[in-house]
């Protein structure tokens, strides 16, 4: 049997900004991972990639994130992208989830 | 201070020109990110985890008040108001947006500050001892050196693609400050009957595969040192490895093919290329080093210092931590620590860099180091002005006494920032030290450099660190690993791991367990920590570190 596909998002950094964004259903980019495009299946995951990095003007370095999905919402499975999210631990106001709040 | 030539400024002024169209080619499509990536890195923009960094050469360590005071606008006008100093003597800028970035790299051409090669595949900011020209050790003062050692390899057409990148540190002292047996070219400066030369070490380094370097030359006449630069490089350029990233720096090259056959290439290129160089570069330099003359000093009665350092016990305590000997007896060599316990080992705030500035000018004329400790050197202070300094730096959190000890810890940005890293620094560095401060143990413990890098590429220098931590991800979670008894020193040495590494929450206990050890053991309080490790061995530190597997194997 085949290895059981991880859901995923894709994400990348802005290309003025610098930030952190990831990737919706509506090919748009978004500051809130709440509201990135969750990948289920791995052709389309790939076929969504392409479609990403074909936005090369808007972003840099879009890929693949693994995440856990917990009421349909998804979260980081590694703490990488765990920092990614919340922003530096030296300066927590500096990171995205302190500016949301 | 070297002042840059009109030729530095319309260099400076056209490569600025050159990036700032190469920005808007990017932003309007023209330019793919495939395309821009190695143009932007050329002129030090990294793209991080959070967002772009800018990183800024401060040539071999030396800041004038002016251009401290630029790289606080910076911070302010186009960061979040604080840079990072890092463990090359450069400064990062950790927020800056794309479009921002052509107007900084103005700002640092109107103070003679640039950003090019701080990446790439080229010769880096060369570093120097942060002492250099204050320093009572000092045979010469390696700076005129290394400023023409900038000028030949900024834009060196030949070097620009090199199979990796190229790091050269330089020292006019015996004792070592500058790590120069970790880095591609280490150049100590040495005398014989009489006149000033280098020993030339080559093929040092520490990430992935950490070496010392090697001598390849023992003593190299100081006219003689560009073109021999320049046949070391050329001999890399060509035989280093390009096939396999990790195996292209020259300590590789090195040891593949060892010393001797490198020495024999050297110095069939050097005859080559050696009648080429006639003299320009000597007329450059005596230039040069007309810059860099000592300030004019005037004697100053000591009693002020004396007085304070009987009285005050903080200022006796800082004075014991941060000062060192300087050329003059009534003068001293003052590092600020920017090591404030619990704080970002190497930020600065624009409010704290502004200060320094004014310090510098009053009480130092007008000059400033950045140590690859990270931390902000007034090279020259008459003691009598001392407790003055002192009680402006406490007011400004920049008083901390803690220069050489436990928590004077370097430390990578790790992965709060970097894209590279595999595990944090910062906040190991930040608990570490304020845990060593609860403990108010620090100064009974004495000098210790602690070192941390979040991954294998040792930005952080954890190899040298009479404790190293290098922090790995093990099946995705943060994992630390320590090693003992690294010096960077002219004694340098790597350090050697302890066995299985620790979690997040355990390398402050562990590291504390490795202390107390010490403190136990040592044979008196004068033996330092990096003497009883020589003398004692890895044994007791193991069983300090792992007490289960002395339980086991007592059983």
């Amino acid at each position: 049997m085949p290895r059981p596909f991880t859901p995923k998002v894709i994400t990348a950094n802005a290309l003025l900004e610098g930030d952190v964004i990831w990737f919706t259903s509506k090919d748009e980019w978004t500051r809130d991972m709440a509201a990135a495009e969750i990948l289920t299946d791995e052709a389309h995951a790939t076929l969504r990639l392409l479609d990403a990095e074909r936005q090369q003007n808007q972003v840099v370095g879009a890929y693949l994130a693994d995440v856990n999905i917990d009421g349909g919402t998804p979260a980081p499975t590694h703490f990488r992208e765990e920092f990614r999210l919340r922003g530096p631990s030296n300066y927590p106001s500096h990171g995205r989830a302190a500016a949301e709040v | 201070m070297y002042r840059y030539s009109e030729f530095d400024d319309a260099f400076l002024a056209a490569r600025n020109a050159q990036f700032r169209a190469q920005v808007a080619r990017r932003i309007d499509g023209s330019l793919t990110e495939d395309e821009f990536k190695p143009l932007r890195l050329m002129n030090g923009l990294y793209l991080q985890l959070h967002a772009y960094m800018l990183r800024v050469a401060v040539p071999y360590g030396t800041l004038s008040g002016a251009q401290m005071r630029q790289l606080a606008l910076l911070a302010e006008k186009w960061d979040k108001g604080y840079g990072h100093f890092t463990t090359r003597q450069n400064i990062q800028y950790n927020w800056p947006k794309l479009n921002d970035v052509p107007d900084m790299l103005d700002a640092l051409a109107e103070v003679g500050l640039h950003a090019i090669q701080t990446s790439g595949n080229t010769i880096r900011n060369v570093t120097a001892d942060h002492f250099a020209g204050a320093a009572a050790d000092e045979i010469a003062d390696p700076r005129p050196v290394a400023e023409l050692i900038r000028q030949w390899s900024t834009d060196h057409p030949e070097f620009q693609f090199l199979p990796r990148k190229f790091k050269i540190a330089i020292t006019g002292s015996e004792h070592d400050r500058a790590v120069t047996r970790a880095h591609d070219i280490g150049l100590r400066m040495v005398e014989q009957d009489g006149a000033a030369g280098f020993e030339v070490i080559v093929g040092g380094g520490l990430g992935r595969t950490p070496m010392i370097g090697k001598v390849i030359k023992d003593f190299l006449p100081k006219a003689d040192l560009l073109p021999y630069l320049e046949a070391i490089v050329a001999v890399y350029n060509v035989l280093g490895r390009r096939d396999n990233k990790y195996k292209a720096r020259i300590k590789i090259t090195v040891h593949e093919n060892g010393i001797e056959k490198i020495r024999e290439l050297v110095e069939a290129k050097y005859a080559e290329i050696r009648p080429a160089f006639t003299g320009i570069d000597q007329q450059m330099l005596a230039g040069i080093e007309a810059q860099f003359a000592l300030p004019d000093f005037t004697d100053r009665d000591t009693q002020p210092y004396d007085v304070a350092y009987k009285n005050d016990p903080v200022f006796r305590a800082w004075a014991d931590t941060n000062l060192t000997a300087h050329k003059r007896d009534d003068h001293a060599i003052v590092t600020v620590s920017v090591k404030a316990h619990g704080a970002t080992p190497g930020d600065a705030t624009a409010e704290q860099m502004r200060l320094l500035a004014d310090l510098a000018a009053q009480y130092g004329h007008d000059e400033l180091r950045i140590s690859h400790e990270q931390n902000v050197i007034i090279p020259h202070v008459a003691r009598a002005d001392l407790p003055a300094l002192h009680a402006a730096l406490k007011a400004a959190e920049l008083g901390t006494a803690n220069v050489g000890l436990i928590s004077d810890i370097i430390a990578c940005p790790g992965m709060d920032y970097c894209a590279l890293a595999t595990a944090r620094s910062i906040p190991i560095a930040q608990e570490i030290s304020n845990r060593f401060n609860e403990l108010k143990l620090e100064h009974d413990v004495g000098p210790l450099k602690l070192k941390i890098s979040g991954c294998i590429n040792a930005c952080g220098h954890h190899h040298v660190g009479h404790i190293g931590i290098l922090g790995l991800d093990r099946g995705g979670v943060e994992t630390y690993q320590i090693t003992l008894g690294g010096d960077g020193t002219e004694d340098a040495a790597l350090g050697e791991r302890t066995g299985p590494g620790f979690s997040y929450e355990e390398i402050t206990p562990a590291i504390e367990r490795i202390v107390l050890a010490y403190l136990e053991q040592r044979d008196s309080a004068e033996e330092t920590f990096l003497q009883a490790y020589r003398r004692l061995g890895l044994a007791p530190f193991k069983a300090a570190l792992y007490p289960e597997a002395n339980e086991k194997n007592a059983a």
